[in-house]
C-alpha cells in the first residue's frame, strides 16, 4: 500500500509550525499506523531529514503515550482503539492522511507530534489517590466490596491517560479524563474518606490550567481507546455539587 | 572481590525479621537530611519513590517517559502472586517461596526469595487500600486464579491490566508525595551517567530529553529502577523505550552485572510478520488455563485448522508434560513451539507460530464464559490480526519478554558500589534463571514498598548526611564525558540510522544467544557483535541537535550500550556450561531434550566486571547456599 501523509512540522514550542507532505511506500496492511510512521522516518533519515517526532511507548494500546490526530480524529476513529494499536488495513491503498498533534490550550506541542501532557498529571497531583501510606492498612478481604461495584470502579480505572477525549472536545474539555479517577475512587470504600476533598481539588486544578468545560458532546466518549462513558461525567458533576455543599475539612 | 550476599543468619522464616530489628535506623527529625534519587517510575522505582517520600526522606524521581504513569509495568496483564491461601487451597509462604526457587531452577538466593514470600501478602493489602480495583468474587471477597504454571490459585488481577492498575496505584502514592513537595519529580529526563564521590554513590548526570540540557543530581544515596534489557533482542513485548543504558552506565562504573544470560521468553506473543515490525505483542499466558496449544502433525501442512481432523492435531505439551500440560513453565512452553516449529511444523505465514485453540473450552463453557474471562484479550488479538479467535485459532509464538539478570545486589537490594541500590527488574536478584508468571509484579512492589525503605535507611544511618553539592569535580567530570559521548555520536555522520543497527543486533542476538544456545552459535555472537559495533561508531546517521528534543539521537545511546552489552550477554552464556531455566545451551540436555543443570559447577551467580570495551569482563562467583530445599530436578510431567 501507498499513501500520501499531510504530517504537522514544529521544530519546537517556540516555531509556528506547519504541514509538510511525504509519501509512504510499499506499507503492508498488518503494519500498525506508529510503524507506517517508522518506516517513513527511516527513509527520512536516509535523505537527512529530521524524522517526524512523536510520543510512543507500549506499541499495545495500554501505556497512554501514543497520541496523533488522524484525519480530525484523536487515534485515528477506529472504536476502541489508540493509535498504535491502528493497523493500515484499516485505510484504503493510495489515500491521503492528515496527522496533527493533540491540540488544546493546556496541551502545548513539545515537536512536531508530541504534547506536553504535564497538565494531566498535575491534576492528579491534587487529589487523585488514597492518601495512605505504605503499611498501616488492613487486610485485602478486610471490607468486602461488591462485585458490581469493583467492576464499576475497574471500568473508570482503565483510563490510560492519553488525552485523546481533550484532543475532541470542542471546549477543549479534561472532563472525562478527572471524572474517570474520581468516578474510579468514589466506587470504592477505600476512596469516601477523601471524596469531597478530591473532587473540589481536582476540579479546582483542572480549571487552573486551562481545560475547558463539558457541554454534552460526548466527543469524549466517542474517542476514548478505553471506551469510558460519559455517565462518569455525570457522576463527577454530582459528587462536586455535593462537595460545595459541605464544609471545607 | 568477595561478594557478600549478607543474608542474615538464623532458620528461613526468622531471617527478614532479625534482619530488620539488627538494621539501623534514622531518627526521624534527622531524615529531611537525605536525599534520594530515584531512577525509573515503574512498579519498582515509584513504589520506592512514594514509600521513601512519606518516611521523610527528600526524593528526586526520573523517567524518560513523559509521564511517570507509562512505565512498562503497565504492560502486565495476567496478575500478582501473593500467599494469601484465600483459596484454601493449599498456598502458603512456604509453598509460594518454594514453587519461585524452583520456578527458578535453583540459581537464586533461598534468603531473598523467602522474604519476596513473605512480604506478598503486604503487598495485596496495601493496594486494595490505595483503591486498586481488583477482581472480586460476588461476596465482595478479592478472587483469585491459577497462573503460569502453578498449582494453586494465588494470582491476583484487575481484568488483563494488572500491571496497569498496580502502577496506577504507586504513580497515585507518588503523586501525593509529589503534591505534598516530598518528591521532585523529573520526567522526560534520562540517566546517562553514575556519579561516585569516595566510592560512594552520590549522583547521576542526566540529558533532559525536552531541551537537550545536560544536568547533574546529587544525593545521598542513588536507587536505579530502571527495568530490564530485554530490548537487547530489538523485537520483544518490552515498550520501545525500555533500554539498559542506565544499568549499563552503572556497570561501567564498577557495578557488577549479574546473570545477563538468563533471559525470559515467553511463550505466547502474537507471532512476527514483517521485517517493519516494531514490537511483538504479547497475549497473557492466562490464556493457557483454557486454550489447547497444538501444531499438526505433518510436516508442512497446508489445510486450514478447522479441517485438520483431531487425531491428525499433536498437543505437543499435554501430551510431554502430562500433568501440567498447556500450563508447564515459561521456558518450558517456549521451547517446545521453537522445537515443533523447527521441526517444520509451525503454523501461519512465516512457519513460526503454533495454534492456541479455544473451542473445545467454548464448548465445554460457553462463549460468555470465554468472553468474560479473556473479551479484551480476544479483542486485542482481532485487533491486530484481522482473525477473530472465537472461530479461529490463535496462533502465538515466543518473544523476548523479561530478563532475570540485572546489576548483582546483596540481601540489602545494594550493590557493590556503597549507596547504589538496584531494585525491580533491574537487579538479579529473585527469580533464578526462570521467572514464574505474575512473579514480576510482585518483585517489584515488595522491593519499592517493603524491602528499601528499610534497606536505605541502615545505609543512611551507617554513613551519615553528606550534602554533597553538583559543583565538585566528579560531577563535572562526568558531566564531561556524556556531552562528549553525545558530540561523538552526532559526529558520526555515516550513511546508517541506528534503528537498522538495533535490528541487525536483534536478528543476532535471537538467532544465537535466544532459546537455544551453544558454544560455537555463542562464540560467533562475540565475533559478530564486535564487528556490528564498530560499524555502527562508523556509519551511523544521527540528525538533528544535541541541544534540542532529538529522538534520533536518544535512540542512538540507547542502540550504542546495547552493543557494547550484548557481549557480556554472550560471554554469560557461553560460561555457564548447563542448562538451567532459560538458559538452554545445547550440548547438556537429557535424553528427552530436557535441562541438564550442573549443580557441582554452577550453583553460582555469575557476576561479572567491567573491564573496557570489547574486553572480556572479569567473572566474580557468589555460590548459592541452599539449607532448606534440596536441588532436585524441574520436572512437570
Amino acid at each position: 500500500m501507498n499513501f500520501t501523509l499531510h504530517v504537522w512540522r514544529q521544530k519546537n514550542a517556540r516555531d509556528k509550525g506547519r504541514m509538510e507532505t511525504y509519501r509512504a511506500h510499499d506499507i503492508t496492511p498488518d503494519m500498525s499506523f506508529l510503524e507506517m510512521l517508522d518506516v517513513v522516518n527511516e527513509e527520512l533519515v536516509e535523505k537527512g531529514t529530521e524524522p517526524i517526532h512523536f510520543d510512543h511507548d507500549c506499541r499495545e494500546g495500554i501505556c497512554g503515550a501514543c497520541s496523533l490526530v488522524i484525519n480530525g480524529i484523536p487515534h485515528g476513529g477506529k472504536k476502541g482503539c489508540t493509535t498504535c494499536e491502528l493497523r493500515m488495513r484499516n485505510f484504503k491503498d493510495g489515500d491521503e492522511i492528515y496527522v496533527e498533534p493533540f491540540r488544546a490550550k493546556a496541551l502545548p506541542v513539545v515537536k512536531d507530534l508530541m504534547v506536553d501532557r504535564s497538565a494531566l498529571d498535575r491534576i492528579m497531583q491534587a487529589g487523585g489517590f488514597v492518601s495512605v501510606s505504605t503499611g498501616a492498612v488492613p487486610d485485602g478481604n478486610a471490607i468486602p466490596v461488591p462485585k458490581a461495584v469493583a467492576d464499576k470502579a475497574m471500568d473508570a480505572a482503565a483510563c490510560i491517560g492519553c488525552g485523546a477525549c481533550i484532543a475532541a472536545c470542542k471546549n477543549a474539555s479534561a472532563m472525562l479524563f478527572v471524572a474517570a479517577k474520581v468516578s474510579h475512587l468514589v466506587h470504592l470504600p477505600q476512596g469516601q474518606v477523601e471524596r469531597e476533598r478530591r473532587v473540589r481539588n481536582m476540579v479546582a486544578q483542572m480549571d487552573k490550567e486551562g481545560f475547558g468545560n463539558c457541554t454534552n458532546y460526548y466527543e469524549c466518549e466517542a474517542v476514548c481507546p478505553k471506551s469510558i462513558s460519559v455517565e462518569v461525567i455525570a457522576k463527577m458533576n454530582r459528587e462536586y455539587l455535593k462537595a460545595l455543599t459541605k464544609p471545607v475539612k | 572481590m568477595k561478594l557478600e550476599s549478607r543474608v542474615p543468619s538464623g532458620p528461613l522464616a526468622e531471617k527478614w525479621d532479625k534482619h530488620r530489628f539488627e538494621m539501623k535506623l534514622v531518627n526521624p527529625a534527622n531524615k529531611r537530611k537525605y536525599t534520594a534519587i530515584v531512577v525509573g517510575t515503574g512498579l519498582a522505582g515509584g513504589s520506592a519513590a512514594a514509600s521513601l517520600a512519606e518516611l521523610g526522606y527528600n526524593v528526586k524521581a526520573f523517567c524518560f517517559q513523559d509521564s511517570a504513569r507509562r512505565a512498562h509495568s503497565i504492560g502486565a496483564q495476567g496478575g500478582i502472586n501473593a500467599a494469601k491461601n484465600y483459596q484454601n487451597d493449599g498456598d502458603s509462604i512456604w509453598r509460594l517461596f518454594y514453587d519461585t526457587i524452583k520456578g527458578g531452577d535453583f540459581r537464586s538466593r533461598e534468603g531473598n526469595v523467602y522474604r519476596l514470600a513473605q512480604v506478598s501478602n503486604n503487598i495485596i493489602d496495601q493496594c486494595v487500600a490505595q483503591g486498586v480495583p481488583f477482581a472480586r468474587d460476588y461476596g465482595g471477597t478479592l478472587d483469585n486464579r491459577s497462573f503460569g504454571g502453578a498449582q494453586v490459585s494465588r494470582t491476583f488481577y484487575a481484568r488483563g491490566q494488572t500491571g496497569q492498575q498496580l502502577l496506577l496505584g504507586a504513580y497515585a502514592a507518588l503523586n501525593r508525595q509529589i503534591g505534598r513537595g516530598q518528591v521532585e519529580m523529573h520526567p522526560r529526563t534520562e540517566m546517562l551517567d553514575l556519579v561516585l564521590i569516595d566510592g560512594h554513590a552520590k549522583g547521576i548526570v542526566v540529558r533532559n530529553l525536552a531541551t537537550g540540557k545536560i544536568e547533574s543530581h546529587a544525593a545521598d544515596a542513588v536507587v536505579l529502577a530502571t527495568g530490564g534489557y530485554g530490548r537487547v533482542f530489538n523485537l520483544s513485548t518490552m515498550g520501545l523505550g525500555c533500554n539498559v543504558t542506565a544499568a549499563y552506565r552503572a556497570y561501567k562504573r564498577g557495578a557488577l552485572f549479574a546473570n545477563p544470560c538468563f533471559t525470559q521468553i515467553h511463550p505466547t506473543c502474537i507471532p512476527h510478520t514483517g521485517e517493519f515490525q516494531s514490537k511483538l505483542t504479547l497475549m497473557s499466558e492466562s490464556l493457557r488455563n483454557d486454550g489447547r496449544i497444538w501444531v499438526p502433525k505433518k510436516k508442512g501442512e497446508t489445510r486450514p485448522p478447522s479441517q485438520i481432523p483431531e487425531d491428525e492435531r499433536d498437543y505437543y505439551l499435554e501430551r510431554k508434560y502430562p500433568s501440567f500440560g498447556n500450563l508447564a513453565p515459561r521456558d518450558i512452553s517456549s521451547r517446545s513451539a521453537k522445537e515443533v516449529c523447527d521441526e517444520g511444523r509451525g503454523v501461519g505465514p512465516t512457519g513460526y507460530g503454533v495454534y492456541l485453540d479455544f473451542s473445545d473450552a467454548i464448548k465445554r463453557l460457553g462463549k460468555n464464559i470465554i468472553e468474560q474471562r479473556y473479551g479484551n484479550l480476544f479483542e486485542m488479538y482481532h485487533l491486530i490480526t484481522d482473525e477473530d479467535p472465537y472461530e479461529v485459532p490463535m496462533r502465538i509464538y515466543p518473544a523476548s519478554h523479561y530478563t532475570m539478570g540485572g546489576l548483582w545486589v546483596d540481601y540489602n537490594l545494594m550493590s557493590n558500589i556503597p549507596g547504589l541500590h538496584v531494585i525491580g527488574e533491574a537487579n538479579f536478584s529473585d527469580h533464578g534463571a526462570n521467572r514464574l508468571g505474575a512473579s514480576a509484579l510482585m518483585q517489584g512492589l515488595a522491593d519499592g514498598y517493603f524491602i528499601l525503605p528499610y534497606t536505605i535507611s541502615d545505609y543512611f544511618a551507617r554513613v551519615g548526611a553528606k550534602n554533597i553539592s553538583t559543583d565538585r569535580e566528579e560531577f563535572r567530570a562526568a558531566e564531561k564525558e556524556v556531552k562528549d559521548r553525545v558530540k561523538k555520536l552526532m559526529a558520526v555522520n555515516g550513511k546508517q540510522t541506528a534503528e537498522s543497527f538495533h535490528k541487525r543486533l536483534g536478528i543476532i542476538m535471537w538467532e544465537y544467544c535466544g532459546m537455544a544456545r551453544n558454544e560455537a552459535g555463542l562464540k560467533k555472537a562475540l565475533e559478530l557483535i564486535p564487528a556490528l559495533r564498530e560499524e555502527f561508531w562508523s556509519d551511523v546517521k544521527v540528525l538533528g541537535e544535541a541541544g534540542d528534543m532529538n529522538q534520533t539521537l536518544e535512540r542512538a545511546g540507547r542502540v550504542a550500550d546495547f552493543l557494547e552489552f550484548a557481549e557480556i550477554f554472550a560471554y554469560d552464556a557461553l560460561n555457564r556450561e548447563e542448562s538451567c531455566g532459560a538458559h538452554f545451551r545445547e550440548e547438556y540436555q537429557t535424553g528427552e531434550g530436557e535441562a541438564l543443570r550442573n549443580d557441582k559447577k554452577f550453583a553460582y551467580v555469575a557476576a561479572w566486571e567491567y573491564k573496557g570495551v570489547g574486553q572480556k569482563p572479569g567473572l566474580h562467583k557468589e555460590e548459592l547456599e541452599f539449607e532448606n530445599v534440596e536441588l532436585a530436578t524441574r520436572s512437570y510431567k
